[in-house]
């Protein structure tokens, strides 16, 4: 165990340096991509929000088998199936047919390929929708997997919607990515009140322009109340123009008033339409309707073919920006909500790094200071050991580009206060050896073999609870985890290899004399 | 300096004793029950620091009346003019209300406020979280059994199982006595304290497992005995060392991680007393002797 071929050695020491380097780069700056690595601070040092949110997917359900509806209607009339009590419940349509039919209508929903109804998703191997039937009462809902896809959609749309959003307003990088099936989290560094970007995420942002009627018409109608006028507006359900025609919107002053207003520019199918309504409309009102809210209703004056149109209705500078902003972005498929919300302010954050570097200081100090009166000359090398050791973890956390918590500090102090165990299992089991040894070389050869496995024991059970502790912790608890884990390799790296090696140059050179620990 | 005390004349009385620790820990927790924190229980948490002289903890708590939040918990937090603020908030959910709530906190405090930090937990992630939580302390225990089964006896992982729980309870039970936050960090303290504690009992399961084939014709009891003192020293320093750095985040490490060192710190020391006391006992009571060892060998 004592002996160190110059290989060995040499490799030892070039692993160590090799790693540790990598400490270093924290504290200067270069230019390359690979010495540019440091360790990230986590939003509870650095300061910054938290934001875990919750896409409400219950309402999609509902909107996608109404988007069955008319060509499911169209395809039972192509195909001369009567059918009655057509119903659409929260998650299902349901009506009735001729028990004769039912073969002919079980045609439109089993073909693969290009089935304009049922699509069949390929990755799940499964149709979107299914049916069943009672008697003569046929019930439509969405599938397993189709509930699934539709869900994983839409947090994927959302999440594409959310960087979009954020992207305009966030100058820091912000780490935006999807948790779990129906969750996304927003990790923001440098925000301080997460408020605004909180009322920009829970809005969905669905625009649509509707013309005004005085009656019923053809589509139906619906209530609307302009939210500044209050006055009571019936509007069609006919939707002209959607969010999704927008190119661009802009934020503007109205040339005659100075108020603030959205202008907009339409895609080309979305112009084309856009000029034919308004041709076709002129003196009617055309309602603008955001997220369920009338924003306002203006007169038709003039016919608009050019593609870009304004939106006004008292904004103040800030709601203009914010709604142009929305509508850039895009709508989000439902609604988000926040469910986790965690905010730390950058004054927090650097109170928070300096106690945790004081305390780890003061407890080193302590620790090497103990050591050393404990066991003089080998309580150095154990000291030496830790520092090894510390340099180590910091080198792999860098080259991991780790993420440092406060929890993450208390893992690493915690480490300085176990790392030295494996080191006094040795010392302890060599000072029990030159008890019973006559050759100081027998007896830390001795150490070492025995020591080694209740070493590696008692650290494998540590090891296990941290990698546990990361698989399920969340948040600042994973920083924890990490430190925690990669500590306890680096101290039986430094143990096993740097301690080993030090404590025999010093039992070589005092072969015959008494060596004391 | 040969340690020779004579450890299995007070087991018994150990035994005795922990056993009394264990009942009054679960009684403390069933009955005073756990003082959740935001992060098991749902609602919202708030440290904010004021820079006029003239604010009183009363003030703070009063600034937070007429909100509609239910019970307001109102502590002081660290340096003066610091201030935790806590609250349920079951019956209220309007999107901004954090920005209400701060709007009008500023508008009833004088001077600069600093809202330092603000979480919000839902009642679903804070299901979500303690079940996690619970889940991998129960995995954690699952898989250093599986780890002790494999590499001793199963009369060790009985004994090292029993220590751990015992250390577990009773640390979370002292926390119910002194009415002290459970929160995220706790578990990831508990967790830690499972880890250090296996690690104690296995140095010295270890030893007793060595010189069950070294001594064949002593007893469990004698053996426990001299492996326990044999590796006494080695407890006593690391015990040292890992509570001189968990004094230090204590007193320095700020408030966030006060809770956090204080639980670990309750955990090493019971940790370190159980692997002697609880550990180690129940290997006699379980008959554990070199055949126990050696049968295994033979299987193998």
């Amino acid at each position: 165990m004592l002996n160190f071929s110059n290989s060995k050695v040499l490799s030892i020491y070039l692993i160590f340096i090799l790693i540790s380097i990598f400490s270093l780069t924290n504290f200067i700056n270069i230019e390359n991509s690979f010495l540019k690595k440091k360790i990230n601070l986590g939003l509870d040092l650095q300061g910054g929000s938290y934001l875990l949110l919750e896409v409400d997917s219950s309402s999609l359900e509902k909107k996608r088998l109404q988007s069955k509806v008319v060509p499911l209607k169209k395809k039972l009339n192509e195909k001369s199936i009567k059918f009655e009590n057509f119903i659409i419940n929260e998650n299902s349509i349901n009506f009735k047919i001729n028990e004769n039919d039912f073969k002919n209508f079980e045609q439109i929903l089993n073909i693969k390929g290009s089935n304009e109804i049922n699509t069949f998703l390929d990755q799940y191997n499964s149709f979107e929708l299914e049916y069943s039937k009672n008697n003569n009462e046929i019930k439509i809902y969405l599938s397993k997997y189709g509930v699934i896809n539709l869900r994983s959609a839409a947090v994927d749309q959302s999440i594409e919607i959310v960087r979009r959003r954020i992207d305009e307003i966030v100058t820091k990088e912000p780490s935006i990515l999807k948790r779990g099936n129906n969750r996304i989290l927003v990790e923001l560094p440098g925000i301080k009140d997460p408020e605004r970007i909180k009322e920009l995420l829970g809005k969905t942002a669905e625009l649509s322009f509707r013309l005004v009627t005085k009656g019923e018409d053809e589509f139906g109608s619906e209530k609307f109340i302009i939210t500044d006028s209050k006055e009571e507006i019936s509007v069609s359900k006919r939707i002209i123009l959607s969010g999704g025609n927008l190119i661009d919107a802009q934020p503007k002053f109205d040339n005659l008033n100075n108020q603030p207003i959205v202008s907009f520019s339409l895609d080309r199918l979305g112009s084309q339409r856009f000029g034919r309504v308004t041709t076709e409309n002129i003196g009617k009102r055309l309602a603008i309707i955001l997220d369920n809210e009338a924003i306002s209703a203006p007169v038709i004056q003039d016919s608009i073919t050019g593609g870009n149109g304004t939106i006004s209705g008292n904004f103040t500078f800030q709601t203009a920006t914010d709604l142009a902003l929305l509508l850039r972005s895009g709508a989000l498929p439902t609604p988000l909500s926040v469910v986790e919300e965690r905010t730390v302010g950058p004054d927090l954050g650097q109170d928070s790094i300096e106690a945790g570097v004081v305390s780890l200081i003061i407890g080193f100090i302590l620790v090497v200071l103990f050591m050393t009166y404990k066991y003089k000359v080998f309580g150095i090398i154990a000291n030496i050991s830790l520092i090894s050791n510390l340099l180590m973890l910091m080198g792999i956390l860098t080259l991991l580009e780790a993420t440092l918590t406060l929890p993450g500090i208390a893992g690493i102090i915690l480490t300085v206060g176990m790392a030295v165990d494996a080191n006094v299992l040795i010392f302890e089991r060599i000072k029990e050896e030159l008890r019973n040894e006559n050759s100081n070389i027998q007896a830390f050869d001795l150490g070492f073999k025995k020591s080694i496995v209740t070493i590696l024991d008692a650290n494998i059970t540590t090891l296990i609870a941290s990698i546990i502790l990361f698989i399920f912790g969340s948040g600042p608890i994973k920083g924890f985890a990490v430190t925690l884990s990669i500590g306890l390799l680096t101290t039986l790296f430094s143990a096993y290899f740097i301690s080993r090696h030090l404590a025999s140059r010093i039992v070589f050179k005092n072969r015959d004399n008494k060596i004391t620990i | 300096m040969i340690n020779n005390f004579n450890f299995e004349k007070n087991f018994k009385l150990a035994n005795i004793s922990s056993l009394f620790l264990v009942l009054a820990s679960v009684f403390m927790i069933f009955f005073k029950g756990l003082n959740f924190g935001i992060d098991f229980k749902g609602g919202t948490l708030i440290e904010l620091r004021c820079d006029s002289e003239n604010i009183q903890i009363s003030d703070v708590r009063a600034s937070f009346n007429n909100l509609n939040l239910g019970d307001v918990n109102v502590k002081e937090f660290g340096k003066k003019g610091d201030y935790l603020i806590k609250f349920e908030r079951k019956n209220f959910d309007e999107k901004n209300s954090i920005k209400i709530i701060k709007e009008t906190v500023k508008n009833k405090l004088q001077g600069n406020i600093d809202f330092r930090r603000v979480e919000n937990v839902g009642p679903k992630v804070s299901k979500e979280l303690l079940e996690s939580g619970l889940l991998a302390i129960s995995l954690a225990l699952a898989a250093m059994l599986f780890y002790i089964w494999v590499r001793f006896e199963w009369q060790f992982s009985i004994g090292s199982i029993i220590a751990i729980f015992h250390d577990v309870l009773i640390t979370i039970g002292l926390f119910s006595f002194l009415s002290l936050e459970i929160n995220l960090s706790i578990v990831a303290a508990v967790l830690t304290i499972v880890g250090y504690s296996m690690n104690d009992t296995v140095v010295i399961y270890d030893r007793i497992r060595e010189n069950l084939i070294k001594y064949s014709s002593l007893k469990i009891g004698e053996i426990s005995n001299k492996s326990i003192n044999e590796t006494l020293s080695r407890t006593v320093i690391t015990s040292t060392t890992t509570l001189l750095a968990l004094i230090s985040i204590f007193i320095l490490g700020g408030e966030i991680l006060k809770g956090f060192s204080l639980a670990m710190i309750i955990g090493v020391i019971i940790g370190t007393y159980s692997s002697i006391f609880v550990a180690s006992p129940i290997l006699k009571y379980l008959n554990v002797s070199f055949k126990t060892i050696s049968k295994e060998k033979e299987k193998n």
